[in-house]
């Protein structure tokens, strides 16, 4: 997993909503180039926190069996005085999902929320491009 | 006093059961009420429902009587049951939910805007409900034979008959609460015995803990098929659980795309929570030398402590099994219910039925069906029915939920291909497990866990035969994946 980015600052001024709600999206709905690229760079985002996820997933607990099945002097370890795969699959492997599981709805919402916020830059560029104008 | 016990929470749960579906009721008005409980449910009362609803007689019972048989190996079960949220909540939650359909043959319709699609899986649906429902039905029967002594089929008609009235008079609003209060008699049921049970196991001495050999405690079967086993069960649990009628409805319970995935965090808390319980069952069943039956967790309480604290702690299992049975049966019915009442009986006979009435009608025939099969063929093998239940949804609607939330170029034609090569490909299996049981070789092992190869081979006949119709990818496909992936703070245009 990536580490920890700063969370991301606006330098604008003051909000100027001069557009309608509808306009600020239009580039998404009149499927323009632009509104392409602000789908494909979330859905890309989301689809690769996914897969970074079911990696760990993978690797952490669907490993196991092969682990054992390589290594079968595993089972008669006894950390605790509990053998080693009762520990890891009847105890330890609930929190771990859980804990995976709660770091993927708090990625998943960082990436839209910085989706909306995308749209909201675009839309004060565009208001001032109007401006100029 | 035999039966007696068991009998005082047969009734109780019974009536309670009926009791908060009643009180459902009159809060239930509209059809979208009792399709989806008009979409309002929060996620914490959501999360029970879905946990109630999920943990069925194979979780109450099964579980601990397999590792009790089995041991480490069969940990793959809840421990995949529980991943297969993980999954869900990172592929599927939030986009399903924004989809805005009811069921999965309105998702795949209103993706991939095709009749043919739809129909295929209405059927699917149905076929994978009646398999699930199956084993509860037989599981109530088990239940009340060991619980009062009845015939077999009379703990099966109960619970349908519970199933039909509750289901049929308040649909989903009133099956979220009666669920969600399910998810905690379950959860109480199974850890006040438990702790009881361990505090007397430590009176006793603590014996069994060196019982506890290395070839019970080796996390999967021996040689290269064992393996296979362990790694084709892994897959099928971890990719079925997204494709089960019943946990796919009830994401359309949710408010939003952000409350579905909270719902689902939660639920992956109260499965952890619950699952930590059945190797304790199976553990102490073996320090207490307990017969490896699927009755373990009820016989259990009995064999450790004597007179009227053993039949209360037996009334309190035989109570959750009981819920297990109801809750899980009144999922699966719902959402058998929502397909045969939109599909068949609304479409045939628009004029003669309301939309509420097509909704019991629809009740009555998902519950009927699965019902007599269970009193007509009492011998199938209970935990073999779920687990290939599983098998079927990872190889069909896995493949389909995946593509279709993240890949463009999804085709109708391809969806079809896909779904029938999985699905006749896993039902082989199905048909195999219940024909014959026996071991022979690589070729049984194959058939009698065949996720491994039947879920790559549909979502490659998936890809492959959308590749080769790409001219066919429907023209709305971007805008319904705006629609899928874009939160609804934004007020783009969704369809």
């Amino acid at each position: 997993m990536s580490e920890a980015r700063p969370p991301r600052v606006r330098v604008t001024g003051p909000p100027r909503r001069r557009h309608t709600p509808t306009a600020r999206t239009g580039d998404i709905d009149e499927q323009t180039a632009l509104g392409s690229v602000y789908l494909d760079s979330l859905l890309r985002e989301q689809l690769a926190l996914a897969l970074r996820v079911l990696a760990v997933l993978i690797l952490t607990v669907g490993s196991l069996p092969l682990l054992f099945h390589l290594a079968p002097g595993l089972a008669g370890v006894r950390p605790l005085g509990v053998p080693l795969a009762w520990l890891l699959l009847g105890g330890l492997v609930h929190p771990w999902l859980l804990l995976l599981g709660w770091r993927y709805v708090r990625r998943a919402e960082r990436n839209e929320r910085d989706f909306v916020l995308l749209l909201q830059m675009d839309d004060d560029l565009d208001a001032e491009m109007d401006g100029d104008r | 006093m035999q039966g007696v016990p068991g009998l005082v929470a047969l009734v109780a749960v019974s009536l309670a059961t009926l009791a908060i579906g009643t009180y459902g009721l009159r809060l239930s008005r509209t059809t979208s009420d009792f399709y989806v409980a008009s979409r309002s449910v929060r996620p914490g009362l959501n999360a029970s429902a879905i946990g109630g609803e999920y943990l069925s007689a194979a979780s109450f019972l099964g579980v601990a009587a397999l590792v009790l048989t089995s041991g480490a190996q069969m940990l793959w079960y809840p421990v995949g049951w529980t991943a297969g949220y993980l999954v869900l909540l990172v592929l599927v939650a939030a986009p399903l939910r924004r989809s805005g359909a009811y069921t999965l043959p309105d998702f795949a319709e209103a993706r991939l805007d095709s009749r043919r699609v739809r129909a295929l899986c209405s059927v699917l649906v149905v076929a994978i409900g009646w398999l699930y429902l199956l084993p509860q039905f037989q599981g109530a029967g088990l239940t009340l034979a060991a619980a009062v002594g009845a015939p077999a089929w009379v703990g099966a008609v109960v619970v349908g008959l519970v199933v039909v009235v509750g289901v049929g008079s308040g649909g989903m609003r009133s099956v979220t609460l009666v669920q969600a209060f399910q998810y905690w008699l379950k959860l109480t049921a199974l850890l006040l015995p438990a702790v009881v049970l361990l505090v007397v196991w430590r009176g006793d001495g603590a014996p069994g803990v060196g019982a506890v050999g290395d070839g019970w405690s080796m996390p999967l079967g021996p040689g290269d098929r064992g393996l296979y086993t362990t790694y084709s069960l892994v897959l099928a649990t971890f990719l079925g659980t997204m494709g089960l009628p019943h946990v796919v409805v009830r994401f359309y319970t949710n408010p939003d795309g952000r409350a579905a995935r909270r719902t689902t965090l939660v639920v992956l808390a109260l499965l952890g929570a619950f699952y930590l319980l059945p190797p304790v069952y199976a553990f102490l069943g073996r320090a207490y030398g307990a017969a490896p039956d699927d009755t373990l967790v009820l016989e259990l309480p009995q064999l450790v402590v004597d007179g009227p604290l053993g039949d209360v702690l037996t009334g309190l299992v035989t109570a959750g099994a009981f819920a297990a049975f109801l809750s899980t049966s009144s999922g699966l019915a719902v959402a058998v219910t929502g397909v045969l009442a939109q599909d068949v009986l609304t479409g045939r006979f628009a004029g003669a039925l309301s939309g509420v009435g097509a909704f019991r009608v629809g009740a009555s025939v998902a519950v009927g069906v699965p019902l007599a099969a269970a009193v007509l063929a009492p011998d199938l093998s209970v935990a073999r029915a779920v687990g290939l239940a599983f098998a079927v949804a990872a190889s069909t609607f896995c493949p389909l939920l995946l593509l279709g939330i993240w890949w463009r170029g999804l085709t109708g034609h391809g969806a079809v291909a896909g779904l029938l090569v999985g699905g006749v490909g896993s039902a082989a299996g199905v048909v195999w497990a219940v024909a014959d049981g026996t071991d022979g070789g690589w070729a049984d092992t194959l058939l009698a866990q065949p996720a491994a190869w039947s879920v790559p081979l549909a979502f490659a006949t998936m890809l492959g035969v959308s590749r080769l119709t790409r001219r066919r990818v429907p023209v709305h496909t971007r805008r319904f994946m705006v629609r899928l992936h874009t939160p609804e703070v934004v007020p783009v245009d969704r369809g």
